[in-house]
């Protein structure tokens, strides 16, 4: 037949195409410098700048310290600071986890019953008017110094954006593609999750990485108003002894352990999802 | 000459009788159908032309079950039809292959669906992919792969369901002219060779004719059928017959009656912006 021919054409028209690809792959470690080296030039020299305004000006250290006193003041308590560090880690990591189960039992449910989500939205809105400030010590009141007051305002902070992110994903997958899972003679619980579910992953992903910024705040906050040990506690009361350097120190750690969170979560959506990176460069390629 | 005909045979695959169809919207209804009643005959391959929203995927949704009808009849081999979804594999006019899926899972989603462990169902799948020129693709994901590649890879997720029949709506609709005609060619053989009963939703006169052992003409909406033509042409049919007399004939008397319900249409469409 001609027309099997013909189609064999294409064989041979795109596998060059998937060749460049495998090429293109060969030079990422020269991509990830140049996304690398802005970022680290640009701090060095707000650093330096800063380093050498403080000696020039002769600012005292508890208003402004220098970076270098900053660092080495806070390696000289790296004990301390190590010890803290993991109690917010923990706090940060068991509130995520809290507050990524509510999402998404809320949004599963939501997908299933229109009548909830009229019901249910309105209400999430409203949670997210409710000023941290103010819940934050009154959770402390209701349930004490320990993890639970924490966890709650961590999951607090940052189940909105993942519930919000869900429910919409799920909402992107296409009419026709409902349909026709329904014509293969799926019910409603066969097309999630083999249509909505999937759909749904880019937009969980984009939710999960705005979100998990909050999460080291949203902990620090809540350790803040009132903990026995954790990053929040000791920022108050090393400011409370005008040890500014070493809040800067804290600070220092508090956004290590933002960015290095916040890379986690394309690690993990590459294993999740790597149809998604696939899909991605594919369409930037042409 | 051609002539409007009904269908003469025992039992036929597909009846249609009387289907109407009306939409609830605001300030009233909308009737979309209006007492369509066709036949097809087993192994027939049957065309679909009607200007653009006349309600022709409405109807293949009716076929398919997915929608209920006001009121008619749908029998498959004898039998009411309505509502089942068993009867008939459904191709939808974008070819919705699942970017988190392979080619070869995309094509086994229908039998992964109804209930085929997986790793049999992709095996089932992974047979059709010669015949449907991806043999070397099964582990491509879509967006790898070439747009009348994919309508192919739609196509066989369709047939691999086994079911009696095929609705392709609008299948080549979005490919060049070239692809399509590759395309067109490449249908004729692997329908040939798997005698499937097809209906086929199509905006291409010259495709219908091409393709099929009849056209059904429906009118502007709310649709009828303005016109059923069998087309006498000998098969295996090839690029030659589309510049005989005959062919043009057919084109000719289907264009006309097209392009008259088109008229009507647009104008429905000018008048509906109007108010
Ligand atoms: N659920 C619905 N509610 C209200 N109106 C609808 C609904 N579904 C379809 N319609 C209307 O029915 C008409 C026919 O739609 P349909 O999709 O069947 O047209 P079509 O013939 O397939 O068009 P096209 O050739 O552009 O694909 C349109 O006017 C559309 O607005
Ligand atoms: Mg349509």
């Amino acid at each position: 037949m001609t027309s099997i021919d013909r189609a064999d054409g294409y064989v041979a028209a795109a596998t060059p195409a998937a060749r460049d690809r495998r090429r293109r792959r060969r030079i990422d470690p020269v991509r990830l410098l140049s996304t690398v080296l802005p970022p680290v030039l640009i701090l060095a020299v707000l650093l330096i700048g800063w380093e050498v305004a403080v000696n020039v000006t002769g600012v005292r250290p508890q208003v402004l310290p220098t970076p270098s006193r900053v660092l080495s003041e806070g390696w000289g308590q790296r004990e301390a600071i190590e010890m803290h560090t993991k109690a917010t880690l923990q706090v940060t990591l068991v509130g995520f986890a809290f507050s990524l189960l509510v999402a998404w039992v809320i949004a599963v449910v939501v997908d299933f019953s229109g009548w909830l989500r009229r019901g249910v939205m309105p209400l999430l809105v409203a949670s997210q008017t409710i000023p941290i400030v103010a819940i934050a010590p009154l959770m402390i009141i209701w349930f004490g110094f320990g993890l639970m007051p924490k966890v709650l305002v961590v999951a607090l902070a940052t189940f909105f954006p993942i519930a919000v992110g869900l429910v919409e994903g799920f909402n992107k997958a296409d009419r026709e593609a409902s349909n026709l899972l329904r014509s293969m003679g799926a019910g409603r619980f066969t097309e999630f999750r083999y249509v909505r579910l999937p759909s749904a992953m880019p937009s969980f992903f984009t939710a999960l990485r705005i979100s998990i910024t909050y999460a080291v705040v949203g902990a620090i906050f809540a350790e803040y108003v009132g903990a026995e040990k954790g990053l929040g506690i000791y920022m108050s009361m090393q400011k409370n002894a005008f040890r500014t350097d070493l809040v800067l120190a804290a600070v220092v750690v508090s956004a290590v352990l933002s960015i290095a969170l916040y890379l986690v979560t394309f690690l993990v959506e590459r294993l999740v999802i790597p149809w998604s990176f696939k899909e991605r460069k594919a369409r930037h390629a042409d | 000459m051609p002539t409007e005909q009904e269908q003469v045979t025992a039992v036929p695959r597909i009846e249609v009788r009387d289907l109407a169809k009306q939409f609830a919207v605001r300030g009233g209804v909308r009737e979309v159908v209006d007492n369509v009643s066709f036949d097809v005959a087993p192994g027939e391959f049957v065309s679909v032309i009607g200007p653009s929203g006349c309600g022709k995927s409405t109807m293949f949704n009716i076929l398919a079950g997915l929608e209920t009808p006001t009121s008619g009849e749908v029998r498959v081999d004898g039998r009411d039809a309505i509502g089942h979804r068993e009867h008939f594999a459904y191709m939808p006019q974008k070819d919705l292959l699942f970017p988190w899926r392979t080619i070869a899972e995309n094509a086994a989603l229908g039998l992964e669906v109804q209930g085929v462990p997986r790793r049999k169902a992709r095996a089932q799948a992974r047979e059709l992919f010669p015949a449907f020129g991806l043999a070397g693709f099964e582990d491509s994901h879509p967006f790898e792969l070439s747009g009348g590649m994919r309508q192919r890879a739609a196509l066989l997720r369709t047939v691999v369901q086994g079911r009696e029949i095929l609705l392709l709506d609008e299948p080549f609709g979005a490919l060049d002219s070239l692809t399509r005609i590759e395309m067109q060619n490449w249908l004729q053989g692997v329908w040939s060779d798997h005698s499937w009963t097809a209906v086929l939703i199509t905006h291409d006169i010259r495709e219908a004719v091409y393709l099929s052992d009849r056209v059904i003409v429906l009118s502007a909406r709310p649709t009828r059928v303005r016109l059923d033509v069998r087309i006498d042409l000998e098969r295996p049919r090839d690029l030659a017959v589309t510049t005989s007399a005959e062919f043009a004939a057919y084109e000719q008397q289907l264009i006309e009656v097209l392009h008259d319900e088109s008229r009507k249409a647009f104008a429905q469409q000018q008048e509906g912006l109007a108010s």
